[in-house]
């Protein structure tokens, strides 16, 4: 499978970078040539293998849902590149 | 008396024990050293200033007999982990100005021990890159050259700027993590030993992510026993990482110096690839002599999916990769980049805060997880990871350890492979099985290539086995008695 660039802008999209449109047919030969090479997975018969996710198959643990760690509003929003009466702010999305 | 930077780990302790120099004195040379190795751009952070704080603190505790297992030992930082108060860049323009409110729990618990705070160290963006040349904050220098030229080279990565430090004798020791080789790599590229422990040994609570079920941290050191002590101190159960896998801690360096006498050492016939240097192969068939000569038994074996690792990793990676970096926004911490609406601001700050590699791998594991494809990319490669550890699992049926080199090359020239993404990944050709299986694997500086630059090998050991591991690594290293010194170092500068 090679990508072309509208399967660049598509990916591009949905990973919400801005590609511009110079950039498109040099980054659909870089991401064509890595696919191709991690294709090669293709002459490995898998069809009896269950993927395998971690290599910790330990149980996740649980635990009481309740509320243990909390409460640093001030610490975190020191952080945001914008900040408004306790939240962050983002551009206007509703008219 | 040996200068305070030219000591070990275990020279220090000793040495702070007997009052024979105090954690004041030991913190001042290293931040005297991290001064002179500047020209190597291997910290992003200097903390000069914390550094001689806790140094105070550790002088006294020493004089109240509370010293910690790491009291007073002055260390740097890869800038992957999380530290309150501290600058914390992962080597991105995205996290421009980001001050973590909080401590990662592997740096937590080296202060615990008593560990002095020295800086933190330059990395490939987000840890991805082989080299160190994906840094937001450039590239960084290795501290040996070729012999009869002057150009410089690349530490490996990504810890680059942890491997070079302590290889340049600005720090006794650093942590780094390991993705894929990311301790390994550069480990091996400067003559000093990296260790990745077992998937699940060390807590990963705080270190910024980069492939969740690979990432490890884990110690960089100027010798074995160094990185037993460091280890000791990093590893253990986290409540906040639900991987850390609740196992009793133990003493790594009790375990050095046993006898490897009846161990079966596997040679796995796979990885000896194409191109690979001749001085590597040497290298290795010494190493068999060496584990030979210590009343080891070698077995051949073989690990049949050796040669899909890379590509498996190289979807695994990206994919995981691909979700963790989606929570930089632009909203809550670093880089905003203004745009007309809210998408194209988060469009805007993630071109603009992104590294090409980081772009090129976040589009990677976009594509492979989009509708469609996931089947036939993503799942196909946790299928290949499977087998890939049911090789290794087949294999310790009948080894104690595996020994394989750590890399298919020595250190490269700044700027080379930077145009072949395929070629730069082939540096992780022997690390990154063990990531995929979760296995500790440890490289140890074993000899010099023909040009005079380090050559790592590695051992690779069942989940868990880091004792064993590691005795096996210090009785390489003992037989290969690597001695070599980089021509840069804080001494020299």
């Amino acid at each position: 499978m090679s990508a072309d660039e509208a399967t660049v802008r598509k990916i591009a999209r949905l990973a919400r970078i801005k590609v511009k449109d110079e950039e498109l047919a040099p980054l659909a030969r870089e991401l064509s040539q890595i696919l191709a090479w991690i294709e090669q997975l293709d002459e490995v018969d898998t069809s009896k293998v269950a993927p395998l996710a971690s290599t910790v198959d330990a149980k996740l643990p649980r635990r009481q849902d309740k509320v243990a760690d909390g409460g640093y509003r001030e610490k975190i929003l020191a952080n945001a590149p914008e900040g408004v009466a306790g939240f962050f702010a983002v551009p206007k999305v509703v008219e | 008396m040996t200068a305070l930077t030219e000591l070990t780990i275990a020279e220090a302790r000793a040495g702070l024990a007997q009052g024979s120099f105090s954690a004041k004195e030991l913190a001042d040379a290293h931040v005297r050293a991290v001064e002179a190795v500047r020209p190597l751009n291997a910290f992003i952070s200097e903390t000069p200033e914390r550094a001689i704080a806790m140094a105070r603190t550790s002088d006294a505790r020493i004089k109240s007999r509370e010293a910690g297992l790491l009291e007073g030992i002055p260390l740097a930082i890869k800038d992957l982990f999380c530290t309150e108060g501290v600058l914390t860049t992962a080597g991105s323009h995205i996290l421009d100005r980001f001050t973590p409110p909080y401590e990662s729990t592997v740096t937590a618990q080296l202060w615990r021990a008593g560990a002095v705070m020295l800086g933190k160290t330059n990395l490939d963006e987000f840890a991805m890159g082989s080299s160190n040349m994906t840094s937001f904050y450039g590239p960084v220098e290795n501290p040996w050259r070729r012999r009869g030229d002057n150009r410089p080279l690349v530490p490996g990565g990504s810890s680059g700027g942890s491997a070079a430090v302590v290889a340049a004798r600005a720090a006794l020791g650093a942590i780094g993590t390991d993705t894929g080789g990311s301790i390994r790599q550069p480990a091996a590229f400067s003559g000093i030993v990296g260790l990745k422990p077992t998937y699940g040994r060390c807590s990963r609570w705080g270190i910024v992510a980069f492939a969740s079920s690979l990432d490890q941290a884990g110690p960089m050191t100027r010798s074995v026993r160094d990185a037993a002590i460091m280890l000791r101190a990093m590893a253990g159960h986290d409540a906040k990482d639900s991987t850390s896998v609740d196992l009793p801690v133990p003493d790594y360096e009790a375990a050095l110096g046993r006898s490897l006498k009846g161990l079966k050492v596997g040679i796995p016939k796979e990885y000896r690839v194409d191109g690979m240097p001749i001085g590597i192969d040497l290298l290795w068939q010494q190493g068999w002599n060496w584990m030979k000569d210590a009343g080891a038994e070698l077995v051949e074996i073989s690990l049949p999916h050796t040669k899909y690792a890379l590509p498996t990793y190289y979807i695994i990676a990206p994919a995981e990769a691909s979700s963790n970096l989606a929570r930089y926004d632009g909203v809550r911490y670093g880089l905003r980049v203004p745009g007309g609406d809210l998408s194209e601001m988060y469009e805007n700050t993630r071109a603009a805060g992104f590294g090409r590699e980081v772009r090129r791998r976040v589009m990677i594991g976009t594509y492979v997880l989009s509708a469609g494809y996931y089947d036939a990319y993503y799942l196909k490669a946790q299928r290949v990871r499977a087998l890939i550890l049911n090789d290794f699992t087949e294999a310790f049926k009948t080894v104690d350890v595996i020994l394989a080199p750590s890399t298919p090359s020595a250190a490269f020239a700044v700027g080379e492979k930077m145009d072949d993404p395929i070629a730069m990944y082939l540096n992780d050709v022997f690390t990154v099985p063990a990531n995929l299986a979760g296995l500790p694997g440890v490289s140890v500086p074993a000899g010099l290539s023909e040009d005079g630059l380090p050559l790592g090998l590695q051992i690779i050991g069942r989940a868990f086995a880091e004792e064993t591991v590691l005795s096996a690594a210090s009785v390489l290293e003992a037989a290969a008695g690597f001695a070599a010194r980089p021509g840069f170092t804080a001494g020299s500068a």
